[in-house]
């Protein structure tokens, strides 16, 4: 023991004159507007938007681009960006945006209507493994085919009749438009700097993808952070202010992502004063960290988790009443007190009443365990036994505690009569395959949204047969996606709403494909030395508006 | 001796070659896979069956090893899934490599700094003070699991006192230049010596963790050998000549008591890289350990299969060192 002390003594002693050294060190390369130094996940995959689908890697892309449209921060509506204005065709099928002058990409050159019309034809004009979901997942999602015509696409093409008009044309009309054009992949980046460092250049090698020099070293955007280095050894990603960004300049003069894949120790370094903030901060931590007087903020829900049911495999579950049964054999006040963070609610149907669409009325289903046996005992299912997958390995934002989540709903699901067989298996170790797959008959899953639009979210569950939920099995299961597809199209935004109520009027009461159980808000949280963070819904935050005090 | 060398050598290569085998048939039974790493959650049946047949992991398996022996040949072990993402696996793992071995030959320069001299000690005050303390020590640091040791060591030092820096390897606000990797050395090399002095208080509290288990052990072995030592006959005689208790100790004991201990510092070494897995995600560090556990959270095949066989090319290159530095300890070992 005396040994250990000795050896720490030591090391505190050479530590002593060290302590003052690093202090003054960080102030220094701060400079003027210091520096925020966030605790990131994961390390970004690459830093071309475009080719991207994860957190982490938006997470710093965003910082550096920016989209014809935003989301105004705090919130998941739309304001313009680096359009300045968008009026649609009465047919949603032709959108002119006036774009912002005196904007300049990061490498000097103009941002001009012309430049987005390039980024459009880029997008669509991918080819080989550019196409790939891995690559292009939202252009795919949101825009389906390519130039190539194998799958029809909803983009047509984009006129620049002038340096600050953009003509956008659609094949048709859609809800999508034009929130759509504030994704991440969809901000427009410089077509000289895409050029130069051959952007498109990506290829599938081995097991996986190799991408361009541009998506590993030379992000070119217009935001107000420029791309300064990557530092893989040590897990950095540093990047500085946009003294030429054309609105309010950061605060900030550096901002640097560490890389620190363990939660504890995401923790445990903005105690220690290593970082000045991470993401999504364990929710059984929330207490102690405000405690210790840092800055834990809580976003507005903007996801739903559900309990996912599967019709192939076990023909009970096709009848709707022993769907209603399961809807109200879960006791799902108590799942969100008992498991989830502070300010969750109640799902009420599949989307949070913030998303277009979201009607009141629905189909209630209280918790009445009675309810549940008497429509298990109709529908002949007394006996019902479910192969129930829960993952392991995985916290989600809406999913902060699978592990306890799946043990309050087994046992509400036992309380009347049915028997649960658990399957868990590791996130990434097989359960998104086999639920993919159709092997559960019940499993825990949800979704973050990207924006507002109900499209996003009962649009990507239910908006083709060939699902999860394996919708194919119902005869209301076509009907279903049609009448989503319908909606979608539906340029009048009331006609629209109206349409979507309607589907999640049926959705609860006819279809209930799966049990909605709650909406949870994801927490940020940073040190007190931290003002002016604006936690996103989207969880899309951009560090423009962050100062650093003390 | 150089026949011996070969034929070790040999014996290496295949052993590496059953490894791949092994790894490669193993890592591609597990659940999950490198496409759904690459898809994330939101992938469709019909996207993974279209990336798997792009990727070519729709191929029986021999097929997929011939074709990643094939390419392995030319230097070519696959391009990472999940770890670094885009990154050749090699890369990856020369990238990381020096951060592990920065951090495993402190821990053992540490260990053997103060093992040695207090298993030494210990052994000639045997039921002394010293010798008690040690022994208690060098079984707490058995006990201890070292990611808990390296937890306590990280609040006391680091989070509540802060001393010491919590994770990393340097300071986010040093511009050093990047030359082996080794950060502490880049930092001598270009002579920015802050940048080397930042870099070695972050390997202080990590170091030390990672030094607790060869320190009980090259401590014991120490201790035993040197006891065993003084009671053989040559030291007795020793004694009986007349020689000093200097030149005893250091031409009788010490040395032949090294033997046992040089074979344990190399096992040693090869259990660091072991125990730099933990210590490495405690603090944060990014070296092969912390690569080996995402690699298996994110099914990282290509980079799993480049570090796990590498590290065990290291694992018995460093025995062949330990064997033939045996030989040149113990002369008749030259001549067998």
């Amino acid at each position: 023991m005396r040994r250990r002390l000795a050896s720490a003594g030591i090391a505190g002693a050479l530590a002593v004159s060290l302590a003052a050294c690093a202090q003054s060190e960080r102030g220094e390369a701060g400079g003027e507007g210091g520096t925020f130094t966030f605790g990131a996940a994961g390390a970004p995959d690459l830093f071309d938007p475009f080719y991207a689908s994860d957190g982490e890697t938006f997470r710093v892309t965003r910082q550096m681009f920016e989209g014809l449209v935003s989301f105004k921060p705090g919130s998941a509506e739309v304001e313009p960006g680096l359009a300045e204005s968008w009026e649609s065709s009465p047919d949603g099928k032709t959108w002119t945006f006036k774009t912002r002058q005196g904007v300049k990409f990061h490498d000097g050159t103009d941002f001009n209507a012309d430049a987005v019309c390039k980024n459009f034809e880029r997008w669509y004009n991918q080819t080989g493994a550019g196409q790939n979901q891995a690559l292009s997942y939202y252009w795919i999602e949101n825009f389906g085919g390519f130039a190539d015509g194998q799958t029809p696409s909803l983009y047509e093409g984009c006129q620049a009749p002038d340096p600050n008009t953009a003509v956008v044309k659609l094949t048709r009309a859609t809800s999508k438009f034009p929130d759509i054009l504030g994704l991440d992949p969809f901000m427009i980046q410089s077509p000289t700097a895409l050029e130069e460092y051959q952007a498109n250049n990506v290829q599938a090698q081995g097991d996986s993808f190799v991408y361009s020099e541009y998506a590993k070293s030379h992000p070119t955007g217009t935001g107000p952070f420029t791309f300064e280095s990557y530092d893989q050894g040590n897990g950095t990603i540093r990047l500085t202010r946009n003294d030429e960004y054309w609105g309010e300049k950061a605060k900030i003069q550096n901002l640097v992502f560490r890389v620190i894949p363990d939660e504890t120790v995401r923790k445990q370094e903005l105690e220690a004063g290593g970082i000045d903030g991470y993401d999504l901060p364990n929710p059984a931590d929330l207490a102690a960290l405000r405690e210790a007087g840092n800055n834990v903020q809580v976003r507005d829900p903007f996801n739903i988790m559900y309990l996912g049911v599967t019709q192939k495999n076990n023909p009970k579950l096709a009848d709707l009443k022993v769907r209603q049964a399961l809807a109200h054999a879960v006791d799902r006040e108590t799942l969100v007190k008992a498991n989830m963070p502070e300010g969750a609610e109640v799902a009420k149907q599949f989307y949070p009443k913030t998303v277009d669409g979201y009607a009141d009325d629905v189909q209630q289903y209280d918790h009445n365990p009675e309810k549940a046996k008497q429509l298990l005992a109709e529908a002949g299912a007394s006996d019902l036994t479910v192969n129930f997958y829960w993952p392991t390995e995985v916290t989600r934002p809406y999913m902060p505690d699978p592990r306890g989540i799946f043990n309050t709903v087994a046992d509400d699901l036992r309380q009347v009569g049915v028997t649960v067989n658990p399957v868990s298996r590791p996130w990434n170790g097989g359960y998104t395959d086999e639920v993919d797959n159709a092997k559960a008959d019940l499993f825990l899953l949800g979704w973050t949204g990207d924006y507002n639009s109900p499209d996003n979210f009962i649009g990507t569950f239910f908006g083709t047969t060939e699902n999860r939920f394996w919708t194919q099995a119902s005869p209301w299961g076509e009907d279903l996606a049609n009448q989503l597809q319908a909606a979608d199209s539906e340029p009048d935004e009331a006609r629209r709403n109206a349409m979507y109520q309607d589907i999640n009027r049926k959705l609860m009461s006819e279809y209930l494909p799966a049990v909605p159980l709650s909406h949870s808000p994801p927490a940020i949280v940073v040190s007190d030395q931290v003002e002016g963070l604006q936690p996103s819904p989207l969880t899309a935050e951009v560090f423009d508006t962050v100062s650093i005090s003390g | 001796m150089l026949r011996y060398t070969v034929r070790r050598l040999a014996q290496m290569v295949l052993v590496v070659f059953a490894l791949s085998i092994l790894l490669f048939a193993w890592l591609r039974s597990l659940p999950g896979g490198p496409v759904s790493a690459l898809l994330g959650d939101r992938a469709t049946p019909e996207s993974r069956a279209a990336l798997e047949a792009q990727l070519g992991l729709d191929r029986p398996i021999l097929v997929q090893y011939w074709s990643f022996v094939s390419r392995a040949v030319t230097g070519d072990f696959g391009t990472s899934t999940g770890v670094q993402r885009g990154t050749p696996a090699l890369e990856v793992f020369l990238q990381r490599f020096p951060a592990t071995l920065e951090l495993s030959i402190m821990a053992l320069l540490l260990a053997v700094a103060f093992a040695i001299p207090v298993g030494y000690l210990a052994a000639r005050r045997r039921g002394g003070w010293l010798d008690n303390v040690s022994i208690v020590w060098s079984l707490v640091g058995v006990a201890v699991p070292v990611f808990f040791l390296a937890f306590l060591l990280k609040y006391v030092f680091a989070v509540e006192l802060g001393w010491l820096p919590a994770s990393g390897r340097q300071d986010t606000g040093i511009d050093a230049t990047r030359v082996t990797g080794f950060f502490m050395l880049d930092g001598v090399l270009t002579r920015e010596w802050d940048a080397a002095w930042n870099a070695f208080v972050h390997l202080l509290l990590p170091a030390v963790a990672l030094s607790t288990i060869p320190f009980a052990v090259i401590f014991r072995i120490t201790r035993a050998a040197v006891l065993d030592v003084m009671d053989e006959d040559y030291v007795r005689t020793a004694r009986a000549k007349g020689l000093t208790g200097m030149v005893i100790r250091r031409r009788h004991v010490l040395h032949n008591a090294m033997l046992p201990v040089v074979t344990t510092i190399g096992l040693q070494t090869g259990a660091l890289l072991a125990g730099a897995i933990l210590t490495e995600r405690v603090f944060n560090i990014s070296g092969i350990g912390q690569a080996v556990a995402l690699g298996f959270e994110r099914k990282d095949f290509p980079v799993l299969q480049v570090v796990i066989v590498s590290a065990a090319m290291v694992y018995v290159l460093v025995n062949l060192v330990v064997d033939l530095s045996y030989a040149l300890i113990d002369p008749r070992l030259r001549t067998r």
